[in-house]
C-alpha cells in the first residue's frame, strides 16, 4: 500500500510517545529518518499486520501529549502504514480523545442518568459552567468535560481527573461535590476513594462476590489462599470436552444482555477447524447504571482471570483480550497486575501448570465509546478500526476477531465457570430456577439506602431484592424501577413481586439486561431521566445506520418538544411519533443500540404516563 | 504462440429456492435477498447499495421482513437461504422505509436524489413533521465526539454545512451526504487504494472526511473522481456540472452521451461522454465495463477541457 503523508512532523515527545510503546522504527519507511517525498511504500502484509496496535498507540500518545496533533498522528500514520485519514477516523470516532490541543488536566464529570437525575450533578455542572467558565475551556492548565455514566452510579455523583504528561495519572473520584471540583480546577487532586466493597461484602453464601473486600485484590498467594486455581486445576481434570459438558449441564446463558447459552458457544468455538481461535472478555461496561463488572475487576481480578484460562483451554484458544472501557482506571491496573503476576508464576503463557497448556492474555483499554462493547464493534476496535458493528450472521464463533472463531463473554458470565467447574454443572443448575440457573449480580442504585453490587439467585423478588438493599432512601417514594439499563424499562411499583429472571422479565414485558436496577422516588424529575437517555444514545450510536443515527436524534426532539410543552400538535401527536420513531429503530437498525435506544422511553410512556399526567420540567 | 491455460471451470452453483411475497423462487447460492427480488420482479429500494461495490448495508431501506427473525434484514446485504420465507411489503417493512426516507430526507439535502421524491411517495413520507429544518452548521466538521447540545426540538436537526470548493475538479457539498460510505470504499479498498477519504466522527455528527478536514488538495487525493462516480445523492459533483447547475443552466434533457475509449494510455477504459451544448460537462464510465467497472483516473475522468471549444485568445 503506498501512503500518502502529511506534511507534518511530530514533536520529540510526540516521538518519543510512540516509539516507546511500539519501539523504535526499524526503517525509513517507517520514519526512521526522513523519507524524502513523503511516500511510504513498506513492507506488505508485515507492515499493514500492524493495524491492531492503532488503538493502544493513540493511549499512549495520548497519555503523553494530552491530544493527537497533525505531526502526530501522521508519524503513526507512517509507523503503522495506515493511511493519515483513516487514522483521523478511528481518532474522531472515540470521546476520550482530542484531535485539537486540550489542557493537561482534564475534568470529567458524570452527568448521565443516575447522577444527574438522583444526585444532582446538573448543578454541579452549572457551578463550574458558572465559576469556571464553559465546558471544553483550558483555565491554567485543567478544562472540564460533561461525561456519559462512569460506571460509579452507586455513589453518584462521579468524576475522573484524567492528567497528561511524563506521568501521566488518572483519578476516579465518588461522591463529589461543588467544591470537591472547583479543588481540581484549582490543580489540586484528591486522593481516589477506596475502592466500592459490596455491601454484602463477607457474608457467607456468596459465589461471585465471596473474594470482595476479603481477599487482597493485588495478591495471586492470598488469592490461592482463598480457593484461586483450584477450578483450572479441576478443569485440567475433566478436559476440554469434560469442561464444555459441565458448562452445556448448567445452562449457564450470558449475562452481558443477550443471554446466550455459554456451554453451547464454547463448543462452537471448539469444533471449528479454523485456527486460530480468540477469547475476548467483554470489560467495556458502559451502559448508564451499570457497575457490577467493576466491582469484580476491581475487588476480584484474579478469578477473571482464572475463568478465562478455563474458556481458553476449552475452546482452543491460545490467545485472549480483555477489551475494558476506558473510564475504569482501577480496574485497569489490577487486572495488569494480575495477568503479570499470573505470567510470573506460569498460571499464563506457554505452559500453564506444566501442562503444555498455551494461553495469553492481553489488555486493551476503550476510549470513550459504549457501542465497542457490541462484540462485532469490539473486534472491529481492537483490530485498529472504527468500532462499527456489523450484520450477523455470520456469528463471532465463526468469524469473530481478525476473522477467526472468537469466544466473546461477559466479565460475569465468565466468573461464574469458577463454581461450575468446581461444583459440576448440575449443582449449578438447581440454584435459580428452571430456565435461569445461578446467581446474578444486580447493579442497585438510584433512591436506595445502601445502593452497590448485589448478588442474589436466579428468582429472587425485585422487592426482596430492593429490601436486601435496605429499602428505599430515607423520606421518600417509589415511583418506579428502571430496570435492565438504559437499554432496558420501567416497571411500577405495582410489579415488585416480579421474580428476577429472564423468563418473567420477558413475560412481563421487561428485561434484566445489563442487570440494572435504578429505584426512581418522586423527587426525580421522570422527564429530565427520560432526556438523559435520550441524550446517551444519541451521543453514542455509531453513526453506521440510518434508523438509529437519525432516530435518536429525533426521538430526543420529540422528548424535548414534550418537555418544554412546545409541541407540534398534540400530546398524543407527539408520542404516537415516538413510537413510530421506535418501531423503526427497533426493526431497522442494525446493532441492538438502535434497536433498544427507544425502549425505557416507550415504556416510560406507556407504563408510567409521563406526560400525560402533566409533569414537566 | 503458447496457449493460455484455461481457468478452471467452476461447478454452477446450487440451487436455493426462497419463497417472496408467496411466491417460490431459485437462485444460486450466494445470491443475496435482493437478487432474489430483483429476479422475481419485486421493486426493491436502495440507497447505499451499489452494483460495483460490496454491500455498505448502512441505509437500511431496502429491508425485508424474514419469517421467525427478531427484527428485519436487509435485502441488499442478507444472502438467501434455504427455505426463507420473506414479505416485503408488510406493515413493518413499508413502516421501516418510510421512516428511513423520512428521516433522510428531513436531515439530508435531496433535492437532486431522483429516487428519494419517488420513495417518498411510495411509502407516503412526510419529512416535514419533524419540523422546520437547522440552519446549516459551519462547524460540523469540528464537532466533539459523544457530546452535542441539547436540542429544543423547534427545528429538526440537519447535517447542512458549506459546501467545500476547494479545489477546479469536483465539489463536496456534504449537506447532501447521506452517509452511504460508497466514496469511502471506492477510494479505499475496493477501488482506489488511495484512502483520501473516511468516515469521521460518530453518530448523527459522523461525517465524510480528510483527515483533519484539511482541503482536498493537501490531502492524498488524485482526482480520479472514483467517488463522484459512485455518490448516489450529487454530494460530491463535477465542478462543471455544479456551475452549470449554480447558473440555472444544467438540463439534462440537452445532454447527450457518447460513449468512447479514452485516449491517454493504453488500459482502453471506456468513456461516456456527457455532453450539453456542445461541451462535455461530465465523464463517466459504464459500471458493467469489465476493465472499468465504472472507474477512471484523472485523465479519463477530468482531460476533457482542451477537447471543449475555448475561447481564443487573440494572436
Ligand atoms: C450497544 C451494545 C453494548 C454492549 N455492551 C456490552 C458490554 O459492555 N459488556 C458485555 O459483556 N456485553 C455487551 N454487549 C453484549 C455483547 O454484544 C455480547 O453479546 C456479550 O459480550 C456476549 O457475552 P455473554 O454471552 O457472556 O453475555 C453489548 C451489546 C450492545 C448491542
Ligand atoms: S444501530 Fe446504531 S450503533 Fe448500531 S450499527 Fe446502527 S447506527 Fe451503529
Ligand atoms: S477523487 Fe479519487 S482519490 Fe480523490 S477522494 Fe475521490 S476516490 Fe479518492
Ligand atoms: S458523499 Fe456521496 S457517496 Fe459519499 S457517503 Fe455521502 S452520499 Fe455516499
Ligand atoms: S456514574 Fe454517573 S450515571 Fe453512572
Ligand atoms: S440498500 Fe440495503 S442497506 Fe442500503
Amino acid at each position: 500500500m503506498d501512503v500518502r503523508l502529511l506534511d507534518a512532523e511530530p514533536t520529540t515527545a510526540e516521538r518519543a510517545a510512540v516509539d516507546a510503546f511500539l519501539g523504535p522504527p526499524l526503517s525509513t519507511w517507517v520514519g526512521a529518518d526522513r523519507a524524502d517525498d513523503g511516500h511510504a511504500a513498506h513492507g506488505g502484509h508485515s507492515a499493514r499486520a500492524e493495524r491492531h496496535q492503532l488503538l493502544p498507540t493513540l493511549h499512549a500518545l495520548h497519555e503523553r501529549v494530552g491530544w493527537i496533533s497533525p505531526g502526530a498522528l501522521n508519524y503513526i500514520a507512517r509507523r503503522l502504514t495506515i493511511p493519515p485519514a483513516d487514522v483521523y477516523g478511528v481518532t474522531t470516532f472515540y470521546a476520550l480523545f482530542s484531535l485539537e490541543p486540550r489542557a493537561p488536566r482534564v475534568l470529567h464529570v458524570c452527568n448521565d442518568a443516575v447522577c444527574r437525575c438522583c444526585a444532582g450533578s446538573d448543578s454541579l455542572v452549572a457551578t463550574l459552567a458558572e465559576q469556571i467558565g464553559p465546558q471544553g475551556q483550558e483555565v491554567g492548565g485543567v478544562t472540564w468535560l460533561e461525561s456519559p455514566c462512569l460506571g460509579q452510579c452507586d455513589r453518584a455523583p462521579a468524576a475522573l481527573v484524567v492528567e497528561s504528561g511524563e506521568s501521566p495519572r488518572e483519578v476516579e473520584l465518588a461522591s463529589v461535590t461543588a467544591d470537591g471540583l472547583l479543588a481540581v480546577m484549582d490543580g489540586q487532586t484528591p486522593a481516589p476513594p477506596p475502592t466500592a466493597i459490596p455491601p454484602q461484602a463477607g457474608q457467607p453464601g456468596l459465589a461471585l462476590l465471596k473474594r470482595i473486600g476479603v481477599a487482597d485484590p493485588e495478591s495471586l498467594d492470598d488469592y490461592r489462599a482463598h480457593g484461586g486455581y483450584e477450578a483450572l486445576r479441576r478443569a485440567f481434570e475433566l478436559g476440554p470436552d469434560g469442561v464444555i459438558e459441565e458448562m452445556v449441564e448448567s445452562k449457564l446463558v450470558g449475562r452481558g444482555g443477550a443471554a446466550f447459552p455459554t456451554g453451547r458457544k464454547w463448543d462452537a468455538v471448539a469444533r471449528q477447524p479454523r485456527r486460530p481461535h480468540y477469547m475476548i472478555c467483554n470489560a467495556d461496561e458502559s451502559e448508564p447504571g451499570t457497575f457490577k463488572d467493576r466491582a469484580i475487576m476491581e475487588g476480584d481480578p484474579f478469578s477473571l482471570i482464572e475463568s478465562m484460562t478455563i474458556a481458553a483451554y476449552a475452546s482452543g484458544c491460545e490467545r485472549g483480550y480483555i477489551y475494558i472501557r476506558g473510564e475504569y482506571p482501577l480496574a485497569q491496573r489490577r487486572l495488569e497486575r494480575a495477568v503479570e503476576q499470573a505470567r510470573a508464576r506460569g498460571l499464563l503463557g506457554d505452559d500453564i501448570l506444566s501442562r503444555g497448556v498455551r494461553f495469553d492474555i492481553e489488555l486493551r483499554k476503550g476510549a470513550g465509546a459504549y457501542i465497542c462493547g457490541e462484540e462485532t464493534a469490539l473486534f472491529a476496535s481492537v483490530e485498529g478500526y472504527r468500532g462499527e458493528p456489523r450484520n450477523k450472521p455470520p456469528f463471532p464463533v465463526d468469524r469473530g476477531l481478525f476473522g477467526k472463531p472468537t469466544v466473546v463473554n461477559n466479565v460475569e458470565t465468565l466468573v461464574n465457570v469458577l463454581p461450575i467447574v468446581l461444583k459440576g454443572g448440575a449443582a449449578f443448575a438447581r440454584i435459580g430456577t428452571e430456565r435461569s440457573t445461578g446467581p446474578k449480580l444486580f447493579c442497585v442504585c438510584g433512591a436506595m439506602q445502601r445502593p452497590g453490587t448485589y448478588e442474589v439467585p436466579f428468582g429472587t423478588t425485585l422487592r426482596e431484592l430492593l429490601e436486601l438493599a435496605g429499602g428505599v432512601a430515607a423520606g421518600s417514594k417509589l415511583r418506579a424501577v428502571l430496570l435492565g439499563g438504559a437499554a432496558g424499562s420501567f416497571i411500577t411499583p405495582d410489579e415488585l413481586e416480579l421474580a428476577l429472571t429472564f423468563e418473567d422479565a420477558r413475560a412481563a414485558g421487561t428485561t434484566l439486561g445489563s442487570g440494572v436496577v435504578l429505584a426512581v422516588d418522586e423527587r426525580v424529575d421522570l422527564p429530565e431521566l427520560l432526556a438523559a437517555i435520550a441524550a446517551f444514545f444519541r451521543d453514542e450510536s455509531c453513526g453506521q445506520c440510518v434508523p438509529c443515527r437519525v432516530g435518536t436524534v429525533r426521538q430526543e426532539e420529540a422528548l424535548a418538544r414534550l418537555r418544554s410543552g412546545r409541541t407540534r400538535g398534540s400530546v398524543q401527536d407527539e408520542l404516537a411519533l415516538i413510537a413510530e420513531i421506535g418501531e423503526a429503530m427497533r426493526d431497522a437498525s442494525i446493532c441492538g443500540l438502535g434497536q433498544t435506544a427507544s425502549s425505557a422511553i416507550e415504556s416510560a410512556m406507556a407504563r408510567l404516563n409521563v406526560f400525560n399526567r402533566g409533569v414537566s420540567a | 504462440m503458447t496457449e493460455l491455460p484455461m481457468a478452471p471451470v467452476k461447478p454452477p452453483a446450487r440451487l436455493i429456492s426462497v419463497t417472496i411475497d408467496g411466491q417460490q423462487v431459485e437462485v444460486p447460492e450466494g445470491s443475496t435477498i435482493l437478487d432474489a427480488c430483483n429476479q422475481l420482479g419485486i421493486d426493491t429500494p436502495t440507497l447505499c447499495y451499489g452494483d460495483t461495490l460490496a454491500p455498505a448495508n448502512a441505509c437500511r431501506i431496502c429491508v425485508v421482513e424474514l419469517e421467525g427473525a427478531r427484527t428485519l434484514i436487509p435485502a441488499c446485504a442478507r444472502k438467501v437461504e434455504p427455505d426463507m420465507v420473506i414479505h416485503t411489503d408488510s406493515e413493518r417493512v413499508r413502516h421501516s422505509r418510510k421512516m428511513v426516507i423520512e428521516f433522510l430526507a428531513s436531515s439530508v439535502d435531496l433535492s437532486i436524489t431522483p429516487v428519494a421524491q419517488d420513495y417518498l411517495r411510495r411509502y407516503d413520507g412526510r419529512p416535514e413533521r419533524y419540523g422546520p429544518p437547522a440552519p446549516a452548521d459551519p462547524e460540523r466538521d469540528h464537532k466533539r465526539t459523544g457530546h452535542h447540545e441539547p436540542p429544543d426540538g423547534q427545528t429538526a436537526a440537519t447535517v447542512h454545512s458549506p459546501a467545500k470548493l476547494d479545489n477546479d475538479l469536483y465539489v463536496r457539498d456534504y449537506s447532501k451526504c447521506i452517509l452511504c460510505y460508497k466514496c469511502v470504499d471506492a477510494c479505499g479498498e475496493q477501488y482506489q487504494n488511495t484512502f483520501a477519504i473516511t468516515v469521521a466522527g460518530r453518530g448523527f455528527d459522523a461525517r465524510i472526511s480528510t483527515e483533519y478536514a484539511n482541503p482536498l488538495p493537501e490531502s492524498a487525493c488524485v482526482y480520479c473522481g472514483n467517488c463522484i462516480a459512485v455518490c448516489p445523492t450529487g454530494a460530491l459533483m463535477f465542478r462543471s456540472e455544479h456551475d452549470l447547475r449554480d447558473a440555472a443552466a444544467w438540463d439534462e434533457s440537452r445532454q447527450t452521451q457518447t460513449d468512447t475509449i479514452c485516449p491517454y494510455c493504453g488500459v482502453g477504459c471506456n468513456l461516456t461522454l456527457h455532453v450539453q451544448d456542445n461541451q462535455i460537462v461530465k465523464v463517466t464510465s459504464p459500471d458493467d465495463h469489465d476493465i472499468t467497472r465504472g472507474n477512471l483516473c484523472i485523465k479519463g475522468r477530468f482531460g476533457f477541457q482542451h477537447v471543449n471549444p475555448q475561447p481564443r485568445a487573440p494572436l
